[in-house]
């Protein structure tokens, strides 16, 4: 399964990228998993576990992190948002 | 009638709202807001986004907005990029038949835009450049809707 991932405003300053196109292995199938296996391939990459308020969206809409991963989604990973 | 826009160029507060006022004789009321940078410590804001997300969140607040009170036309204006203090950040203008419509969904739509609406501030001050961090003030505001 082949997803886009896209990092915004503060968290994308505490990763290398601001957005990558990654295989999932089986078994990576909600935002939480995706998270979390993002978030371990090492030490670079540990701002995504430990971030405390990270919000998410899918398909460009913002979504709960139960929320299923398809292959060819963009899904986002972002801080709250401060606009307005 | 119904208008999204996310620009770098300023825009002009009373000509959107005049363009409200006279979208349709049905029109009896328009309510609008418009959010600057303030000043003081801050020297410029950065306002980043997400293209493409960012104007389908401001378009399902429309429509939600549209589903919850009968409105004639509603306006949202937000700007993205460097910004100097005074200078105007977003527009939501809100045209109805009667007032208390538009004042419930122009509030409706300022206040789940700055907790639903993918923008983020940097802030500038003579020292340092910080994110601004989202406030639980605004979280219970658009709570409340």
């Amino acid at each position: 399964m082949a997803v886009r991932v896209l990092y915004f405003a503060a968290l994308r300053d505490a990763l290398p990228l601001a957005e990558e196109a990654v295989s999932l292995p089986a078994g990576v199938e909600t935002m939480a998993a995706l998270r979390a296996w993002l978030g371990a391939r090492g030490e670079a990459w540990a701002p995504l576990v430990t971030w405390k308020t990270l919000r998410c969206a899918r398909n460009q809409t913002l979504c709960a992190w139960d929320e299923p991963v398809r292959d060819g989604d963009e899904v986002a990973f972002f801080p709250p948002v401060t606009g307005g | 009638m119904w208008t999204v826009r996310v620009q770098v160029e300023d825009f002009d507060a009373g000509a959107e709202g005049e363009r409200l006022q006279r979208v349709s004789p049905e029109v009896g009321a328009v309510v609008s807001f418009v959010g600057t940078v303030r000043g003081g410590e801050v020297r410029a804001m950065t306002l980043e986004h997400y293209p493409g997300m960012t104007e389908k969140s401001l378009e399902a607040l429309v429509e939600e907005a549209r589903r919850r009170w009968s409105l004639v036309a509603a306006t949202v204006i937000h700007r993205v990029g460097r910004l100097m203090p005074g200078e105007r950040i977003v527009f939501v203008g809100v045209a109805s038949r009667h007032r208390s419509e538009a004042f419930a969904a122009c509030e409706f739509l300022i206040d789940r835009l700055k907790t639903e609406a993918p923008f983020w501030k940097k802030e500038e001050t003579n020292d340092s450049t910080r994110w601004v961090e989202a406030k639980e003030g605004d979280e219970a505001r658009a709570r409340r809707w």
